[in-house]
């Protein structure tokens, strides 16, 4: 039975949805997986080991925590609260669209930066919900869309305008897949047919979050 | 100078190995937390596996991740109660410090760039390049807010717990795609694929291409594992060996994936790191953001493969 392996994706797709422990859905997911297409249990630990020893890099993050932890402290959302009072025609969504085009820029010139951590949090969350708290107070919903919304564009400028750089990783695997495929491209080739897509989603997301600004506009306190 | 990056790299696994075992001492302390030792063995056990990870024997790792996996099931894992920000600390320091404040952030960005750049340090100069950041702006931070040994501890211990066990979720997640490959899932999943759907229609051949893209990103949580399975199972016969422009169909296939990381819990680093270092309280709270776009720029990206390709 084959498709028996398939089950860890099963695993995956239901605890997510149902909302289990995600750290106990995606071990117990990893460890079906394995057994069901008949990896020996000191393999299957093997397999486990050597590939979180080998995807550490992925937690870098940690690294930069005491720094944050350090500044927030010492009043970072306080002075930025106080800097967008100041700056009252800047709206939420002029700072989330001055941020994508940034984001789309450095695409543009291969500067990959991992924006959750060195911008999202630090800087942009407590601009936008300094922008958005002028205009009315902001309950509990509003400030976690305002964080998904935050993430969300970086999400967004990181991207689709990535592969806009002819060294970049996507472009490098899309050539040496295609290449390998027998239908060989080129990596200006790639850039090239990646400008409407990066073009679009520019115009797209910033008409997205001008719409989002109206939600602050109302004077009266949200639910 | 590669191996220079390498060196430098295993430095930073230590440090952060550091970093977790005093939020594990922190943790075991807060015995307000009823699942204070469980939470604390969670953190030790992954500052063992930082430090030593190269060290220890693979087995042995993987039988620590499946220690956690039960601490998990068993809710042992919990983030509890951690003293907040001084409020009043912190008003005091912004009047002192202003805009200054922000200059941390900005030496993070700069000097992780800049040593990104190097290219003779190698594949890993990117993250040599984080982690050099990192120090270099806790330093400037420590400068700026003449902060005492005891509070930048005291910081340090606040931030790592207060992540919890959603900060190592997206490590996990890339380990189990490993598994998944080790497995052959991605191959068998594509066969199926391949067996249902029959071959002709230019437009039909587009949209399978594109959507399968999104779907099996939704499900692996990352675009270029999908690729390189979709395009060879559905992208050449369906599309490209239909006549279509190989280029046009590569290139626009990836990002059509990329709308699938946006929808997807699987895709950690993006969708779920977000929730745990914003500290929302909505769990998909960054997906539901992304949605609609996702959903508008797939359908305009099957329009656009179809009207370029062809």
């Amino acid at each position: 039975m084959e498709y028996l392996k398939l089950l860890g994706i099963v695993i995956i797709v239901l605890g997510f949805a149902f909302k289990w422990d995600t750290v106990a859905v995606v071990v117990i997911a990893a460890l079906a997986t394995g057994l069901l297409a008949g990896m020996d249990i000191p393999t299957l630990l093997t397999t486990l080991g050597q590939s979180f020893v080998q995807n550490r890099v992925v937690s870098l993050f940690f690294l930069t925590l005491p720094m944050i932890g350090l500044v927030e402290s010492h009043g970072l959302k306080e002075v930025a609260v106080n800097g967008i009072q100041k700056m009252k025609s800047l709206t939420a969504s002029r700072i989330l669209n001055l941020y994508l085009i940034v984001r789309e820029l450095g695409g543009v010139f291969g500067i990959s930066l991992s924006g959750q951590v060195q911008f999202v949090r630090p800087l942009i969350t407590p601009m936008v919900t300094a922008a958005a708290e002028v205009k009315r107070p902001l309950t509990e919903k509003d400030l976690d869309e305002i964080k998904g919304r935050s993430a969300a564009v970086d999400n967004f400028g990181n991207f689709f305008a990535q592969n806009l750089f002819v060294a970049s990783g996507g472009v490098l695997l899309i050539v040496s897949t295609m290449t390998s495929l027998k239908h060989p491209v080129t990596g200006t080739q790639i850039v090239l047919y990646t400008i409407p897509v990066a073009v679009v989603t520019l115009v797209t997301v910033a008409l997205y979050n001008i719409w989002f600004d109206r939600r602050f506009n109302d004077t009266k306190e949200g639910n | 100078m590669a191996q220079f990056g390498n060196i430098l790299l295993t430095v930073m696994y230590c440090l952060i190995g550091f970093l977790l075992a005093i939020a594990g001492i922190e943790s075991i302390k807060a015995k307000d937390n009823p699942a204070h030792i469980g939470t604390g063995l969670f953190w030790l056990l992954l500052a063992v596996i930082f430090a030593f990870g190269t060290v220890i024997p693979y087995a042995v790792t993987g039988g620590i991740i499946v220690v956690i996996g039960i601490l998990a099931l068993f809710k042992q894992i919990q983030v509890g109660k951690i003293a907040p920000v001084d409020p009043k600390y912190a008003a005091t320091a912004a009047k002192r410090i202003g805009g200054w404040v922000f200059f941390p952030s900005v030496v993070l960005a700069i000097v992780s760039i800049a040593i990104a750049q190097v290219k003779s340090l190698g594949p890993q100069a990117g993250q040599v390049g984080i982690g050099i950041g990192a120090a270099v702006s806790l330093i400037v931070a420590i400068l700026l807010t003449h902060a005492p040994a005891k509070m930048i501890y005291q910081d340090s211990q606040r931030m790592v717990r207060s992540v919890g066990s959603a900060g190592i979720l997206p490590q996990l997640l890339a380990t189990l795609g490993a598994v998944f490959t080790a497995a052959g899932v991605g191959t068998l999943t594509a066969k199926l694929i391949a067996n249902v759907f029959p071959a002709g229609n230019h437009l039909l051949g587009v949209i399978l291409y594109c959507v399968a893209m999104a779907v099996f990103t939704i499900i692996m949580g990352n675009a270029f594992a999908a690729f390189a399975v979709i395009t060879a199972a559905i992208g050449i016969p369906f599309v490209v060996a239909q006549g279509a422009n190989p280029a046009v169909v590569a290139a626009i296939g990836m990002t059509a994936g990329y709308c699938g990381t946006l929808l997807t819990p699987m895709a950690a680093n993006f969708n779920s790191l977000p929730v745990a270092l914003l500290e929302m309280h909505d769990k998909m709270g960054v997906i539901k953001q992304q949605a609609p776009i996702a959903v508008f720029l797939l359908l305009v990206q099957i329009v656009l493969m179809y009207v370029l390709a062809f």
